[in-house]
C-alpha cells in the first residue's frame, strides 16, 4: 500500500505551524478517513470535526490544498500525493483549534433574520396548497447543509472581515428561501439591504464554485434578491408607480 | 476541586436532533425556560441523514389509508412487542405533526392538487411518507432548528452530557463539558428530557456517526432508569460495501420504494425466495405485480424488497454466506433496470434520489442510472432504550423524560422505515409538554456537590495516567467485538463470549490515556465516550442472551423461530443495588380490546 | 458583532495555498474583454467600412444620423460640437456598451479580472479596503434594469438589419431582389447571439416572473420565466459567443467593404 504525507495545521488562536504525517492510503479513501487514521496512530489529540461522513451534515469543512471542501467528500484519489496533502481550517472564522474554527456567528446572525411568516391557511383544515413548480426555486435553497464553505470563501468575510456589516452568501440564501417562500408574507428587503449587506456581494460567484450540494448561490439566490432589492430601492420608475398607486 | 459554570432551567433537553428541538419547542411554548444540549453543532445531527420521508397518514394520495392501518402496521413490523398505546398516539397524532412542520417553513415534495406527497415504503400498506426527494430529515431538522432559534431557547453547542444528577425521589440536574476549553458545566434542571439518539457506533460497520455512543441510554440507566428492548439493534439492509472508508453509509429505502430491485451475484432477484407468513398476503406474486406497485397502482401489492428492514437484512445476509454475494461483500441494488420500464430513467433517477446518485457517484464512483450498486447490511437504529410512559414520556425516575429513539415502546421488535420521524415528532412534543408540566409542579430538587466534584476527577484521570491504552484503540476492539457476536446472527456461544469480552474492555477502557489537553480533544472525548458505549453494549449482549427466540431484528441461530411461551414479553435492564447490571422479564401490558379488534382486523 | 477576530495573517497580493494555476483564467479573460475594447474603440471611430451593400455593422446601428443609405435622418448633425470626433456609432453604441458593462455576469467577471477583487477564490487582493456595490460608484450598477429596456430594442433594430440584408440591389440595372449572402448569415447569427445573451438576462428574469413567488393560475408568465431562466443558465456562455461575433461581424462587413474580403452570395 502507498503511504501519503500530510501537512496538517496545528495550532489555536495563539499561533500554530504545519506538521507533516504520514499514513497509509487505501482505495476510495477521502480526506476525511486519513485524518482519522492519523489521529488514531499518531495525533490523538488532533482536533477534527465532523459527523456523518456521507456529505449531508457539513461539518468536516476544511481547506486541501488551499480550495474549501468537505474532508469526507474529497477523495484522495483526487488529489496528487505526490506532494504532500495541505490541510488547514476555514479562514473566515476564529480559529479553535488545529482543523476546527468557530463557526457561531452564522448561528447568531440566522437568528437575527426575521423567522418564517405563513399566510392565513388555504383549507379550513389548516392546511395549503402549493404546485410543485412554485416550491422548486426554494426546494433548492433548503439542500443547503450549512458547510459554511461559502462563507469561508466569499472575500467579503475571508477577506475583508466585514462579518459586522455582511451576512454572507449562506444567510442570503436563507433569506432567499424566506422571500419565495410561497407562503411566506413576511418582508425583509430593506434588512437585507441595510444590515445584510448585500451591496457588499460582487458576484463573482466563488461561493457557487465551492458549494459541495449545487446549489446555485449567486445566480438564483443572490442576483434575485439583489433584483428585489433594486425594485424597491433604487428604481426610480417603480418607486414612482408604488407612490402614484398607493393607497393614500 | 474543578472549576465549572452553572446553569438553571425547568427543562435540560440533552441531545438537538429532531426529537430533542421537537421537546425543546413544545417546553418552551408551555412556557418553560429551556436549556438545549448539543453533542455537535445545531442542525447536525444524525437526523439529517433520514432520507426515506416521514410516516403519516395524511392519505393525501391513497384515500383508504388512516391512523388504524398505521397502527396495525407499525404494530405488525413490530411483531406486536411494541407499546400499543404508543403505537395509536403515533398514528393518531403524525398528520398533525407533519402539518405543523409545514407551517413552520417545511417544504414537502407535492401531489398534482399541491398537497403533501406521499411514498411507499417498506412494511407501510399504502403511500405514506411525506418526503422531500430523499433529504427528508435535513428539510426536518433544518425547519425544527430555524423555528426554534426564535423560541428563546438557549443552546448549548458542542457540549456533553457525562452524568447525571438526582437526589433520592428525583431528577436534578446534568454535568458535562464543552469540547472548545474543555470547560465543565453544571445544569441545574427541574425535568431532563433525553433525546441522544442511537447506539450506532458500538459496531464496526454503522450508518451512525461519532456521536451516537448511547450517551443517553448509559445516562439513564446509571441515574436508576430502566431499559427496554435493548435486544433489537436494527440492521439496515442496504448500506454501502464498497470502497472501505464509506462501508455502513445508508442507502436509502427509497431506491426500492422507486423501483429498485435486490440481486445476487447470478443476477437472481432472490427476494421472492422466502417471504414471511405475516406478510404472504400483502406481497406480490410475480416481478411485474411489484413494479407496478411501486408505480402507485393501488390493486397491486409490494415487491418482496419492501418486507420489513429485519427479513430483507436477513435474506441478504443469507445470500452472502452461501456465496451468492458481490466481489465486496454484499449484494446487487439496482434502479437503473427501470430504463426498461420508463422513459427518461436516468431523470427519473436523479430527481426521486438525488442524493443516492451523488452519494454513488462522488465516493464510489458508480452512476446508479447506469449500473447496480452494492450494498449490504449496516447498524442503523436502536429499537430499545428507555422505557417510558406512553403518554407521558417520563422515565421511571421521576422528572427524567426521554424521546426519539432513546426511548423504547412505539417500535417494538423492528421499527419500519419513516416511523421513526413521526417518533421524533409526535413524542418529542408530548416529553416538552410533559417536561414543562413537570417542571411547573416541582421545585429544583438539591444537587450533590461532592458528587460533582467525584466526576469531575473522574473525567479528568485519562490525562494523569503516565501508561494505558489508546481510547482509539479501545473503541475499535469493542466495534469488532460487538460485530462479530452480537451482530445480525447470533447464538448463545458467542454472546456469552461477547460478555466476557467486554468486562475486558470495561477494565482497558478505565485506564486509557490521553495525551494533549482539555481543549478540542478527540482523544479525551472518545475517552469519555467509552463507558457508555460499554454500558450499551452490554445491555444488548445481556437482553439478547435471554431472548431464546427470533423476532424482528433479533435473530437466534440456535432458536430461529418465534416462541409464544417464552417470547411475548419485554426484557428490562436495570442497574441492581450492587451495581451489577440486571435483566428481568415485563409481560406485555393488555391490549384494549378495541385496538385488538383493529390488529385482527388488518391480519 | 465585532468580535470576529481572525488569526490568519494577513498575505501579499496573489498569495494562496492553491495548487493550480488560478491566475490563467481571469488573465484570459482580461486579455479577450481588453482586445474586444480595443478593437471596438478603434471600430466605432473610424467612421467609414461600417456597410457593404445591403449590410451594417450591428456597431453602427441603428445608424440615426450617417453618410450610407442606412441612415435614418441624413448625415451628420449640425448641432454635433465640433470639437468632439464624430462616428455615427457615437450615438448607439453606449447603449449595449453599457448594458454589458452593468451585466451581473461581466461585473463579476471584471472585477476578478480587471480589478483583482478578488483576483480568484482565496487568492489575496491587492487592496484592504472594500466597498463593493454596497456606495457609490459601484451602486449604480443597479441600473442594470435601464440598459435592458434599450437592449430589447436593439434587437429589433438588428433584426431589421438582417431584413434588409436579404435585399440586394444589382449595380447594373438598380433592381432589388431578395438574396441570402455569407453577410446575411453573419447578421442573423448575431441578432441570435446577441438574442439569446439579451433574453437570458438577470433583469429579465426579475421581470418575467423573479418578482413573484408564486406561478400556477398564471401559465404564460410561468412558460416567460421558465424560458428566460433556461437562457439565464448559460448566460456565461451567450455572453462571450454574442461579444464575439459582433467584433466579427464588424470585422466581417469591414474586411468586405475595404475589398479585402469577398462576400459570397449564397441565393
Amino acid at each position: 500500500m502507498a503511504t501519503a504525507i500530510f501537512q496538517i495545521w496545528r495550532g489555536d488562536a495563539s499561533g500554530g505551524k504545519f506538521e507533516n504525517y504520514s499514513t497509509e492510503v487505501s482505495e476510495g479513501m477521502v480526506v476525511l478517513d486519513a485524518v482519522h487514521q492519523i489521529q488514531a496512530e499518531s495525533a490523538n489529540d488532533l482536533a477534527v470535526r465532523w459527523n456523518c461522513k456521507a456529505g449531508k451534515c457539513g461539518s468536516c469543512s476544511a481547506e486541501i490544498n488551499g480550495v474549501p471542501k468537505l474532508m469526507c467528500m474529497t477523495r484522495l484519489s483526487e488529489l496528487s500525493l505526490n506532494k504532500p496533502v495541505l490541510l488547514q481550517p476555514m479562514k473566515a472564522f476564529p480559529l479553535i483549534r488545529d482543523l476546527v474554527t468557530d463557526v457561531s456567528w452564522n448561528f447568531r446572525v440566522k437568528k437575527k433574520i426575521k423567522k418564517f411568516k405563513p399566510r392565513t391557511p388555504d383549507a379550513k383544515d389548516g392546511t395549503w396548497r402549493m404546485a410543485q413548480q412554485d416550491i422548486d426555486r426554494v426546494q433548492e435553497f433548503h439542500k443547503c447543509i450549512e458547510c459554511f464553505l461559502c462563507q469561508d470563501v466569499c472575500h467579503v468575510l475571508r477577506e475583508h472581515q466585514l462579518h459586522d456589516e455582511f451576512i454572507g452568501p449562506r444567510l442570503l440564501v436563507h433569506v432567499a428561501a424566506l422571500e419565495m417562500h410561497p407562503l411566506d408574507v413576511e418582508d425583509r428587503l430593506a434588512a437585507v439591504k441595510k444590515t445584510g449587506g448585500i451591496g457588499y456581494c460582487n458576484i463573482t460567484k466563488c461561493c457557487t464554485a465551492v458549494c459541495p450540494e449545487g446549489i446555485t448561490i449567486t445566480d438564483n439566490a443572490i442576483i434575485p434578491l439583489k433584483e428585489r432589492v433594486a425594485d424597491r430601492f433604487y428604481d426610480p420608475v417603480k418607486r414612482l408607480l408604488r407612490f402614484l398607486f398607493a393607497k393614500h | 476541586m474543578a472549576a465549572f459554570d452553572t446553569y438553571n432551567y425547568d427543562v435540560l433537553v440533552i441531545g438537538a436532533g429532531g426529537a430533542g428541538l421537537r421537546v425543546a419547542i413544545e417546553a418552551a411554548a408551555n412556557g418553560a425556560s429551556v436549556g438545549l444540549i448539543c453533542k455537535s453543532l445545531l442542525g447536525k445531527a444524525h437526523t439529517v441523514m433520514a432520507e426515506g420521508g416521514i410516516a403519516a397518514a395524511l392519505a393525501n394520495v391513497d384515500d383508504r389509508d388512516n391512523w388504524m392501518v398505521h397502527f396495525a402496521d407499525t404494530m405488525r413490523g413490530g411483531q406486536y412487542l411494541n407499546d400499543w398505546r404508543m403505537a395509536e398516539l403515533h398514528a393518531k397524532e403524525a398528520p398533525d405533526r407533519v402539518r405543523e412542520l409545514e407551517a413552520w417553513g417545511a417544504l414537502f415534495d407535492r401531489t398534482r392538487d399541491g398537497r403533501i406527497l406521499q411514498r411507499n415504503f417498506g412494511g407501510h400498506k399504502y403511500p405514506r411518507l411525506a418526503h422531500v426527494g430523499d433529504r427528508t430529515g435535513l428539510e426536518m431538522i433544518r425547519t425544527l432548528q430555524d423555528y426554534g432559534i426564535h423560541q428563546g431557547i438557549d443552546v448549548f453547542m458542542e457540549c456533553t452530557i457525562i452524568s447525571l444528577l438526582r437526589n433520592s425521589e428525583r431528577i436534578a440536574g446534568a454535568f458535562g463539558y464543552e469540547r472548545e476549553k474543555g470547560h465543565f458545566k453544571l445544569f441545574a434542571a427541574k425535568a431532563i428530557v433525553i433525546a441522544t439518539g442511537g447506539i450506532g457506533r458500538a459496531y464496526k460497520i454503522t450508518s451512525n456517526s461519532w456521536e451516537y455512543t448511547g450517551d443517553g441510554h448509559a445516562l439513564a440507566y446509571h441515574a436508576g432508569a430502566e431499559l427496554m428492548d435493548m435486544e433489537f439493534v436494527q440492521f439496515h439492509p442496504t448500506g454501502m460495501v464498497w470502497p472501505p472508508s464509506v462501508r455502513g453509509i445508508l442507502v436509502t429505502e427509497g431506491v426500492r420504494g422507486e423501483g429498485g430491485i435486490l440481486l445476487n451475484r447470478e443476477n437472481k432477484r432472490f427476494m421472492f425466495d422466502e417471504i414471511p407468513a405475516l406478510y404472504r398476503q400483502q406481497t406480490a406474486d410475480n416481478e411485474e405485480e411489484g413494479w407496478r406497485y411501486t408505480q402507485g397502482d393501488k390493486l397491486a401489492k409490494r415487491p418482496p424488497e419492501l418486507l420489513t428492514r429485519d427479513h430483507v437484512a436477513r435474506c441478504i445476509v443469507r445470500e452472502i454466506k452461501e456465496g451468492r454475494g458481490s466481489p465486496h461483500g454484499g449484494v446487487y441494488l439496482d434502479i437503473s433496470w427501470i430504463k426498461n420500464k420508463i422513459p427518461n430513467a436516468a431523470e427519473h433517477i436523479k430527481k426521486k434520489l438525488p442524493s443516492m446518485y451523488h452519494q454513488f457517484k462522488k465516493l464510489a464512483d458508480i452512476d446508479i442510472t447506469k449500473e447496480a450498486m452494492e450494498v449490504g447490511p449496516t447498524t442503523h437504529y436502536m429499537m430499545g432504550g428507555i422505557r417510558v410512559d406512553a403518554e407521558t414520556q417520563m422515565s421511571t425516575v421521576p422528572g427524567l423524560f426521554a424521546a426519539g429513539e432513546a426511548a423504547a415502546g412505539l417500535h417494538g421488535a423492528n421499527r419500519l422505515g419513516g416511523n421513526s420521524l413521526s417518533d421524533l415528532l409526535v413524542f418529542g412534543k408530548r416529553a416538552g409538554e410533559f417536561a414543562a408540566k413537570f417542571a411547573r409542579e416541582n421545585t429544583q430538587a438539591a444537587i450533590d456537590q461532592r458528587e460533582i466534584g467525584m466526576v469531575a476527577k473522574k473525567a479528568l484521570e485519562p490525562f494523569e495516567r503516565t501508561d494505558g491504552d489508546n481510547p482509539f484503540q479501545v473503541q475499535y476492539d469493542l466495534q469488532e467485538t460487538m460485530q462479530s457476536l452480537v451482530g445480525i446472527v447470533r447464538k448463545e456461544e458467542e454472546l456469552q463470549h461477547a460478555v466476557a469480552a467486554l468486562q475486558e474492555l470495561q477494565h482497558r477502557a478505565g485506564s486509557v490515556r490521553v495525551a494533549g489537553n482539555r481543549e478540542y480533544n478527540t482523544g479525551w472525548h472518545t475517552a469519555l465516550d467509552l463507558p457508555n458505549l460499554l454500558t450499551v453494549s452490554e445491555a444488548i449482549t445481556r437482553a439478547a442472551i435471554e431472548r431464546k427466540e427470533s423476532r424482528g431484528a433479533h435473530f437466534r441461530e440456535d432458536y430461529p423461530g418465534k416462541d409464544e411461551q417464552t417470547g411475548n414479553c419485554n426484557l428490562i435492564i436495570v442497574k441492581a443495588a450492587d451495581g451489577q447490571m440486571q435483566v428481568k422479564r415485563a409481560p406485555l401490558r393488555v391490549i384494549r380490546p378495541d385496538l385488538k379488534s383493529i390488529i385482527d382486523e388488518m391480519k | 458583532m465585532a468580535e470576529i477576530h481572525l488569526t490568519d495573517p494577513h498575505h501579499k497580493f496573489g498569495h494562496t495555498y492553491r495548487r493550480d494555476i488560478w491566475w490563467a483564467r481571469p488573465l484570459i479573460i482580461f486579455i479577450c474583454l481588453s482586445v474586444f475594447l480595443v478593437y471596438v474603440t478603434w471600430a466605432a471611430f473610424q467612421g467609414n467600412h461600417y456597410t457593404f451593400g445591403p449590410y451594417l455593422s450591428p456597431l453602427y446601428s441603428p445608424e440615426v444620423f450617417g453618410d450610407s443609405p442606412h441612415s435614418w435622418f441624413g448625415a451628420k448633425p449640425g448641432w454635433w460640437p465640433a470639437v468632439l470626433p464624430w462616428s455615427p456609432a457615437l450615438l448607439v453604441l453606449w447603449a449595449p456598451g453599457l448594458f454589458r458593462l452593468t451585466c451581473y455576469y461581466y461585473r463579476g467577471t471584471y472585477y476578478r479580472s480587471f480589478w483583482a477583487d478578488p483576483p480568484s477564490c482565496t487568492v489575496t487582493e491587492p487592496r484592504k479596503k472594500y466597498r463593493g456595490e454596497n456606495s457609490f460608484p459601484l451602486i449604480i450598477q443597479n441600473i442594470h434594469r435601464y440598459f435592458l429596456y434599450i437592449a430589447l430594442f436593439f434587437l429589433i433594430f438588428l433584426l431589421y438589419d438582417v431584413w434588409k440584408a436579404l435585399w440586394f440591389t444589382r449595380p447594373d440595372t438598380g433592381e432589388r431582389s431578395f438574396g441570402i449572402g455569407v453577410g446575411t448569415l453573419v447578421l442573423a447569427t448575431n441578432v441570435v447571439l446577441l438574442g439569446g445573451y439579451t433574453l437570458g438576462c438577470h433583469s429579465l428574469r426579475h421581470l418575467a416572473g423573479g418578482f413573484l413567488d408564486r406561478f400556477s393560475g398564471a401559465p404564460i408568465r410561468r412558460s416567460t420565466y421558465r424560458c428566460v431562466s433556461c437562457f439565464n443558465r448559460k448566460h456565461m456562455l451567450w455572453a462571450w459567443m454574442s461579444l464575439f461575433w459582433v467584433m466579427f461581424s464588424d470585422i466581417y462587413i469591414r474586411l468586405c467593404s475595404m475589398g479585402i474580403w469577398h462576400d459570397w452570395q449564397i441565393i
